[in-house]
């Protein structure tokens, strides 16, 4: 029990320290001593990622350690995933989420920040990268059966195609069926009100929160 | 008599320019660029340049980036809608203008930002027509009003009917081209006018990093064939887009532009660019692309600087501030940044009216950025010897009651060495009080409204303005749209 818990705070550190070999490694002596998957996920992985959160809250962390962290989570999540039964990721998973910059925009880095953070924070997190036509994001989310759409734009042109998108959602009577969130440098929440989004994440931080109050799981920590 | 220094800025040795430049020529030869555009990259084959279909990459040889910086005009000439007036872009002269497509305009009464909308792109053209120290205008406004897909060529259509200015412009689609080139040959009266006498510069961004999409590099090539001058504006992002530090970011910066420029040489020969940029020093807290930052302004003095060694036409988007209201932030960043660009010889500055991030325009701004402008060029035109001596003569006779304010020296001179700004207060405190403690965006305001109401638009005539209303309804009706807003200045 003693070395479990001093491999889950070493699994932790790697995230806060960002050292992705660690955390991929640490993850695979999981695997090698067959522990429970749950358990190194929630006290191995998820208090180092918590960690880095409050870091960040704290002014200590900025964006360069936020998602080097985000990074290593994600390494670690993809040497753990195939040895967990469906059902268990299923339960690990705040919610399934396709996220992409918006059809005639390829400025992506924010998106990345977004997208990098809701996956080390338990999203299902299926990125359709740039430039992507609002056909691709509809067809996906149906295919994918996701509970969110989320939409970055860049450019202050680009970004009137996160209206088109809603109102396409509406004119195929989808629009209940998910959650559109919006972001990008231009966008604001008063764009998100006016276009009927249904929420508006000013960071990467705020979009984690925001995804986790409205997901399937609601207010779960 | 002794000439008069023009004041200027260097911030990097030679040395270090040669370094940046040779870093930027290992880069377009290894790993090279991204050239989405088919056209292009055709061009870069028949040129001899590697090229590999699969990944679009292009291998650029220094050789062919040489023979083009041979081939680019040092200086590129620039004529308003009359004709008549010429502008030089070029050497160290400096040429304000507002920035480029906000999708926002801050409203003074409610202090909210708002949609624009047709009304409000005629009140920008028109005070940009007014401000004696922006000599360019530009499309700074998307209007509100018209559909996304005709934006680009609407925004030339009003600036073109209400400002005699040139004019900075850019496509949003790779169709908004041929409008936007139909609307300037009108002015001119034909294409060939319109290259003998260009009228407008069209903005193309690289995607950092080293990427020309398809979108953009169409624009070099059609304004290379059209002789429109075409401005290259590199945006990295330090840390995010590009390297973190400025000097890495300035390697990118030139491979990019270069790269750009190779493209218009290789579409027409000697095809008028200008080396530019809107790069920013990347905020790591809030992952934002602060304008108003000193590091963005240090990236955007040093590219000019390499851009003048290589003997091209500058620009850079300075004079603009993050600020969401005309604070002091708004005043600080517009003004430092207007004036280093003008110390620093850049022949385009773009950005006044602008803030938050480049997305919102302020009108009042633009008043009050055009009175920053004015202080820029004041302080560019240097310390003039007027007389011979100096003023020795003056103090001939001195005694206790000696003043200079009814010298006949003071009188010739004080207008030629001394501004009088109209916005900025420098009333006393009591008079300050009568005239309603006003704050300078008031003052603006007020000022605005005295320019639209008392002077009398510059507007197109009669047969040019139904020209352009026909290539404007011609657009519009190929994108399925058959009606426009009203054009009027009601």
């Amino acid at each position: 029990m003693e070395s479990q818990n001093r491999l889950f705070s070493r699994m932790a550190e790697a995230i806060v320290i960002g050292n992705k070999k660690a955390a991929e490694t640490l993850a695979g002596q999981a695997l090698a001593e067959k522990l429970d998957l749950h358990e190194v996920i929630e006290k191995g992985y998820i208090p180092g990622i918590q960690k880095v959160g409050e870091l960040w809250e704290k002014g200590e962390y900025f964006l360069p350690e936020l998602i080097t962290s985000a990074e290593c989570m994600k390494a670690a999540m993809a040497v753990l995933k195939p040895a967990m039964e469906s059902s268990h990721m299923e339960r690990f998973s705040r919610g399934k989420i396709v996220i992409g910059t918006i059809e005639g925009d390829i400025h992506d880095i924010g998106k990345n920040l977004v997208a990098s953070m809701l996956a080390a924070n338990g999203f299902d997190v299926m990125d359709l990268g740039a430039d992507v036509k609002l056909e691709r994001f509809i067809d996906k989310a149906q295919e994918v059966r996701a509970d969110f759409i989320c939409l970055s734009a860049l450019l202050t042109t680009t970004m009137l195609n996160q209206r088109r998108l809603i109102e396409m959602l509406g004119g195929r009577g989808l629009r209940e069926r998910f959650k559109v969130l919006v972001g990008g440098a231009p966008v604001s929440r008063k764009w998100a009100a006016d276009i009927g989004a249904d929420g508006y994440g000013e960071n990467a931080l705020a979009a984690v929160r925001l995804a986790k109050e409205l997901g399937p799981k609601g207010g779960r920590p | 008599m002794i000439r008069t220094r023009r004041p200027k800025v260097e911030l990097i040795s030679r040395s270090f320019i040669e370094k940046i430049i040779g870093e930027a020529f290992t880069i377009l030869g290894r790993p090279g660029v991204f050239v989405e555009n088919a056209e292009a990259r055709r061009l870069f084959r028949e040129a001899g340049e590697a090229v590999d279909e699969a990944s679009q990459r292009v291998i650029i040889r220094k050789k062919l980036v040489a023979d083009s910086l041979a081939s680019a005009p040092q200086t590129i000439e620039l004529y308003d809608r009359s004709g008549e007036k010429k502008y030089i872009v070029g050497h160290d002269h400096v040429h304000f203008d507002p920035g480029s497509a906000a999708v926002k305009i801050l409203d003074h009464s409610t202090g909210q930002g708002r949609k624009p909308e047709t009304a409000d792109l005629i009140r920008l053209a028109r005070l940009t027509e007014s401000c004696e120290h922006i000599h360019f205008q530009s499309t700074a406004l998307v209007s509100g009003d018209v559909p996304e897909i005709i934006a680009d060529s609407y925004r030339l259509y009003v600036g073109l009917q209400f400002s005699s200015k040139p004019v900075v412009t850019g496509t949003f689609r790779t169709q908004g081209f041929r409008p936007m080139f139909e609307m300037l040959a009108a002015v001119r009266g034909g294409t060939d006018e319109l290259r003998r006498k260009p009228l407008a510069i069209f903005d193309a961004c690289p995607s950092p990093p080293l990427k020309w999409s398809n979108l953009t590099a169409q624009s070099l090539i059609d304004c290379a064939r059209a002789g429109i001058p075409s401005e290259l504006i590199s945006m990295g992002l330090t840390g995010a887009t590009s390297p973190v530090t400025i000097a890495g970011t300035l390697v990118q910066h030139v491979a990019e532009n270069l790269a750009g420029l190779v493209i218009g040489q290789l579409a027409q020969k000697g095809a008028p660019v200008i080396f530019g940029g809107s790069p920013a020093s990347f905020d790591m807290r809030k992952g934002t692309t602060p304008m108003g930052a000193i590091e963005t302004m240090m990236i955007d003095m040093a590219y000019a600087q390499i851009g003048k060694y290589l003997h091209l036409p500058t620009h850079a988007y300075m004079g603009l501030s993050d600020a969401k209201v005309n604070d002091s932030q708004a005043g600080l960043e517009s003004g430092m940044g207007a004036t280093l660009a003008a110390l620093a010889g850049i022949n385009v500055v773009s950005g006044a009216g602008m803030m938050d991030f480049e997305s919102a325009q302020s009108l009042e701004k633009l008043l009050i950025d055009n009175e920053i402008c004015g202080m820029a060029y004041r302080l560019i035109e240097g310390i003039a010897q007027r007389d011979e001596p100096l003023a020795s003569q003056l103090f001939e006779g001195l005694g206790p009651e000696t003043q200079f304010l009814t010298m006949p020296h003071t009188r010739k001179w004080y207008k030629l060495e001394h501004t009088f700004p109209r916005l900025a207060d420098r009333d006393t405190y009591d008079a300050w009080v009568s005239l309603g403690k006003k704050s300078m965006a008031d003052r603006a305001h007020e000022r605005l409204d005295q320019i639209l109401e008392g002077t009398a638009p510059n507007v197109a005539d009669g047969a040019l303005q139904k020209e352009l209303s026909r290539i404007m309804l011609d657009d519009a009706r190929r994108n399925g749209i058959h009606a426009l807003p009203e054009i009027s200045i009601a």
